[in-house]
């Protein structure tokens, strides 16, 4: 059996496609930026004098990289309501893709903390530094750099990620391609198109974030 | 209705976390028969295969897991094959962990000195000595803990199988839920059961590495 692929049927629902496309867009830039200040603060966590702390993070970052995205979604937008905490389809995406996130760049993060060298924190301690300072203005820039490109990694994984989120019918990218793929049967074309999005949204944000690192880490050394 | 008893429910879930593994045993053989292939395709130095894996990679790195399973789903379908959603898991799973396992294996192929190639050469090994002899056993201690580690991500990527239909751990568990209308117990419990399936398989990947003594991969 051969089959003639029919792209231009989905003309008719570009725009379906660019509103989906464009919620994915505002979906991962908000879950980007609250991911990382969420592993930023998992970091800070996971070297806190407090063990509550420190054992906290440890174990939401264990608990969270140990089990699958889509349970934690459910889990979100099903299992929190049946306790009072009740999230439309939006906010509860938003919330497990930022919690997601936000446990892999604490490990991430962590990680790039480790690479310290234990003289730079004794020397900014000696300069009366409280910890604060230490850790935002010694520890936390060259760390970051450290680790810069596996943060990039991990939020493009967590954009993919986003996907499942029309399993809780958040209207994005992959929402899209099933909705018209239900009119118009052409699934095969619908699936490729949304995934030729995907990739080309990877690739832009790959060279987005590697654009602002060259720019926030040259600057940097000027100042130096 | 029948009503169910939390051991009904973990009963059930127990049941289904046996294909849960089955695919993910499945997946992960099949992701490294493919891998290793593409990773000596990486290798080989002939343009044509190194673009061939460069783009294979980048492909399945660079587009949903979802999406892949979706397409597979219904690509088969369009050539005239018939597909059960057991079909569609084990070759998309197999395709999405290939790409990785070989990423990471090239890396860990690269990452040996080059004097190492050059020293077989001067003892007059050739390419497949040089492989079976000096190459591999090196590379094979350093693939070892990032291994085990991704095998972390097959088992959470069988969960996205469920969409497509095949009844594995979250399936199960958003069918009990329709039957139970208990979420937030399912949910915690289906949970409960990935971990214990990979918090094991984290560890042992943490202290491989620790043991075998190499630097810390990124996972």
């Amino acid at each position: 059996m051969s089959y003639e692929l029919n792209f231009s049927a989905l003309l008719e629902y570009q725009d379906i496609l660019v509103a989906g496309l464009w919620m994915t867009v505002k979906l991962t830039v908000i879950t980007t930026l609250l991911g990382i200040l969420l592993g930023i603060l998992g970091a800070a966590a996971r070297r806190h004098r407090n063990p509550l702390l420190q054992y906290g993070a440890k174990a939401y970052v264990e608990l969270i990289r140990n089990t699958p995205f889509i349970v934690q979604l459910f889990f979100i937008f099903f299992g929190l309501p049946a306790i009072g905490i009740k999230l439309n389809e939006i906010e509860a995406g938003m919330l497990a893709l930022t919690i997601n996130l936000g446990a892999y760049l604490t490990e991430i993060i962590r990680a790039g903390i480790d690479g310290t060298p234990k003289g730079q924190v004794e020397a900014a301690r000696t300069l009366g530094l409280s910890n604060r300072q230490i850790f935002t203005r010694i520890i936390l820039p060259p760390a970051f750099q450290r680790v810069y490109s596996s943060i990039v990694s991990q939020c493009i994984i967590v954009m993919l990620g986003s996907a499942v989120l029309s399993q809780i019918s958040v209207q994005e990218l992959t929402f899209a391609a099933n909705f018209i793929q239900s009119r118009n049967f052409l699934s095969i074309e619908s699936y490729l198109v949304a995934a030729l999005l995907y990739l080309m949204l990877a690739f832009l944000m790959r060279f987005i974030f590697n654009r602002m690192g060259a720019w926030a880490f040259s600057r940097k050394e000027k100042h130096v | 209705m029948n009503t169910f008893s939390d051991w009904d429910i973990l009963r059930n879930l127990l049941l289904a976390t046996r294909w849960t593994i089955l695919l993910s045993l499945i997946a992960f053989s099949g992701g490294a028969i493919v891998g290793l292939l593409l990773t000596f395709m990486r290798i080989s130095r002939r343009p044509v295969w190194v673009w061939f894996t460069k783009i294979y990679i980048e492909l399945f790195q660079g587009t949903p897991l979802l999406m892949q399973l979706f397409i597979a789903f219904f690509g088969l379908a369009l050539l005239g094959i018939d597909v059960s959603a057991w079909t569609a898991a084990a070759l998309a799973l197999t395709l999405f962990a290939s790409s990785f396992l070989s990423d990471i294996w090239r890396g860990c192929i690269e990452s040996l000195p080059k004097g190492q190639w050059e020293a077989s050469r001067c003892l007059g090994l050739n390419y497949f000595q040089t492989m079976r002899y000096i190459i591999l056993p090196q590379a094979l201690r350093t693939a070892i803990p990032p291994t085990v580690g991704f095998s972390v991500q097959i088992v959470k990527g069988t969960a996205l199988a469920s969409i497509i239909g095949f009844v594995e751990l979250t399936k199960a568990g958003t069918m009990l839920n329709n039957a139970t209308f208990e979420p937030f117990k399912v949910f915690a419990m289906v949970a409960m059961i990935y971990f214990l399936l990979c918090y094991p398989l984290s560890r042992a990947s943490q202290y491989l590495e620790e043991k075998l003594n190499v630097t810390r991969q990124h996972q």
